[in-house]
């Protein structure tokens, strides 16, 4: 109970008599990274701004650190950080002094700020760039200099919004491992993602869909909600498989990756022929189906589907 | 708590050192206007062109339009020898005004009768129109009371001595040579700041939420005073270093004289700076977009120069209109400048000025701060 450093229940917020969070519950616990996952407009970002104090909601409850931030949003802003999808740098600035500035701005002393400051630049790999404006550097610079002015007053709480959206995979790589040695160090670590070979990253998951809560747990558990297997067949042309089995009996959901399509079946051992079945019919050349292991993809994809086709009927 | 005020404030120099864009904007358009509007304001009508039909061809007409271009006032551009030509002349040209006199002019006068003069005149521009035709009746009156003594003094000398007169003696105060100049340069310091200082805070705010650092700033503990405070006292510094500016420029190239005490001045300054700044601030927290705060800017600066006495005097102005002014800081201020300006007069004079923008002052900031929460709701 006592390392729980995030409790919300009952979350609730209408923009506008439009419900973006519905009734909204989970927890987050010290020194682990909570992963938010859901298509766009599941409520991942206002969730992540009531957090931070910077939204008020209309119904739940919302501790952070023992502390009701929906009554008192101003009492938690100095134990948390919060980066928005767009990072607000001053890009006229150089990166020391974005740095300084919100390290004077949450009342670091001077010697501290200078150890941390040292610190967070070697482990993003941007001390060399100290004195370039932050407008000159790149796109995954900016987010780890956004990082490292979001870690400068070493909160109890990171609240991330979209952090690797439009990074390169190197700094994408770079930046998760900030994120392990912060968890490390006994941070806590709120993180949306759209991608979602990152949320098997995340120690556990909170899968939104139109601001409710689907699945609240580890990745293993999410992929033990995959009933059936997952089926991996090779073509040049996966598109054209997907849509000749698409919706028949037994096919759970089929999506084309690549130069592979992911099938999820009922039952691999009897849908094996009806696949083939379907796949030559389509004239299309395909590899043997491989039996493989569910990747959060292959359920984030069943679970949305689902949902649509219930909401559909 | 003074920590975080101040780097807000380095931080907005920082920004503002690196900006060269904003150096030029804040040093050559305010010395730019300030010429423009020393040369160009004025209210004074001089070298009107005008057009002469004079069908009575007597030293009596020739005496009286001559006395026209004597006074530099106007410039005969066109003798005219019929009415036709009037019309399209007036109607097409720069020449806004024709005098006529009919034949018989000088008969009548002769006969100790009224002989007309007639004036025609453009009333497009019905200020110069005014001005110029009042420039037309000093001459005429003139005129005819010279030819009337001048008569009196043919035929009855010994009455002539007699005849009463009045005579005026103008003597304007604090501008003896009604110097238009002097009137507007000091209203133009006024003006220039209004205007720079609105923009520049609400921009500056409004960019901040544009580009996300509000967002940004929200999220730490700073209060929602110290952040307005960060974010309006550098624009209180360059301000002051602006009317600075255009003020030693407006005094010394225009040679208004400087009468009052300057601390004076400067506490006017300082009151109409904080009750700008707090205009740009309630700006900036009403719009979104730089585009919603040049528009709502815009919005305010237009009628705040027109009610200010800047250019029209406010006693002039139907009530109504009179009382919008009174929430007009520039109002206050260009009393403020003209009268330290001009009169040399002091506090126990402007008081009533520096109380109302103190309190113009306090009523901004607190709609100000009510519409400023440190939300994004």
């Amino acid at each position: 109970m006592s390392d729980e450093i995030v409790q919300v229940d009952g979350l609730t917020k209408r923009f506008a008599g439009v419900v973006a969070v519905d009734n909204l519950s989970f927890n987050a616990r010290k020194g682990e990274i909570l992963g938010l996952v859901g298509p766009d407009g599941a409520g991942k970002t206002t969730t992540l701004r009531i957090l931070a104090g910077v939204l008020s909601a209309d119904a739940g409850a919302v501790l952070v650190a023992g502390q009701d931030v929906l009554v008192q949003p101003e009492a938690v802003k100095s134990r948390i950080s919060y980066m928005p999808q767009q990072f607000g740098l001053y890009e006229d600035l150089t990166v020391t002094e974005n740095i300084r500035f919100y390290a004077d701005i949450f009342e670091v002393s001077r010697t501290v700020r200078q150890q941390r400051e040292d610190q967070l630049l070697e482990a993003s790999g941007m001390s060399r760039f100290r004195n370039r404006l932050a407008g000159q550097l790149s796109g995954g610079m900016k987010r780890k200099l956004g990082i490292a002015c979001a870690l400068i007053h070493t909160p109890q709480l990171l609240l991330l919004d979209e952090p690797t959206t439009g990074v390169d995979p190197v700094s994408r790589r770079e930046l998760w491992s900030i994120l392990y040695s912060l968890v490390f160090e006994g941070v806590t670590v709120l993180v949306s993602t759209a991608y979602l070979d990152e949320a098997e990253r995340c120690h556990r998951l909170l899968l939104m869909y139109q601001g409710r809560r689907l699945f609240f747990g580890t990745p293993d558990e999410l992929k033990n909600m995959l009933p059936g297997a997952v089926l991996s067949i090779s073509s040049p042309d996966p598109q054209a498989l997907q849509t000749a089995v698409a919706g028949e009996q037994g096919i759970l959901s089929a999506t084309a990756m690549g130069d592979t399509l992911h099938v999820v079946v009922d039952d691999p051992d009897r849908r094996l022929a009806q696949l083939r079945a379907g796949f030559e019919h389509a004239g299309v050349p395909f590899g043997e189906p491989r039996r493989i292991a569910a990747s959060v993809e292959d359920v984030f994809v069943y679970v949305i589907s689902q949902q649509e086709t219930q909401q559909g009927s | 708590m003074f920590d975080r005020i101040w780097c807000m404030i380095v931080k907005e120099f920082l920004q503002l050192r690196r900006d060269k864009y904003a150096r030029f904007r804040l040093i050559v358009p305010p010395i730019l206007q300030m010429l423009i509007y020393g040369y160009a304001a004025t209210f004074e009508v001089n070298r009107v062109q005008i057009a002469v039909m004079d069908f009575d061809h007597s030293q009596e007409s020739r005496d009286l339009l001559s006395r026209f271009t004597f006074t530099g006032r106007f410039e005969v551009a066109k003798v005219l020898s019929n009415e036709h030509e009037l019309k399209s002349l007036i109607g097409s040209s720069d020449i806004p005004m024709a005098l006529k006199i009919e034949p018989g002019f000088a008969e009548l006068l002769r006969k100790g009768q009224t002989a007309h003069l007639q004036v025609i005149v453009d009333g497009t521009n019905s200020n110069t129109a005014l001005i110029a035709v009042g420039y037309v009746n000093q001459i005429a009156n003139q005129f005819s009371q010279d030819y009337a003594r001048d008569r009196l003094n043919q035929m009855m000398p010994a009455l002539a001595a007699t005849v009463p007169q009045i005579s005026l003696e103008q003597r304007p105060w604090y501008n003896p040579d009604l110097n238009s100049q002097w009137f507007f340069v000091p209203g133009v310091i006024g003006s220039i700041t209004l205007m720079m200082v609105v923009t520049l805070t609400a921009f500056a705010i409004v960019r901040e939420r544009e580009i996300g650092t509000l967002e940004q700033i929200m999220v730490t503990p700073i209060r929602p005073f110290e952040l307005i405070l960060g974010k309006t006292i550098p624009f209180f510094v360059v301000g002051l270093a602006d009317v600075v500016l255009v003020a030693v420029v407006g005094t010394l190239w225009f040679q208004v004289p400087f009468r009052g005490n300057p601390l004076v001045l400067l506490l006017g300054v300082v009151l109409f700076l904080m009750s700008t700044l707090n205009v740009g601030l309630l700006i900036s927290t009403l719009s979104s977009t730089q585009q919603q705060a040049f528009v709502l800017g815009f919005f305010f600066l237009n009628p705040a120069f027109t009610l200010s006495g800047f250019a029209f005097p406010i006693t002039s102005m139907p009530k109504a209109m009179q009382m919008i002014t009174y929430a007009n800081p520039l109002r206050y201020f260009l009393v403020i400048l003209r009268g330290t300006f001009l009169k040399g007069v002091g506090l126990g004079i402007l008081w009533p000025q520096m109380l109302a923008l103190a309190l113009l002052t306090s009523v901004l900031l607190l709609a100000s701060v009510a519409r400023f929460h440190k939300s994004i709701d």
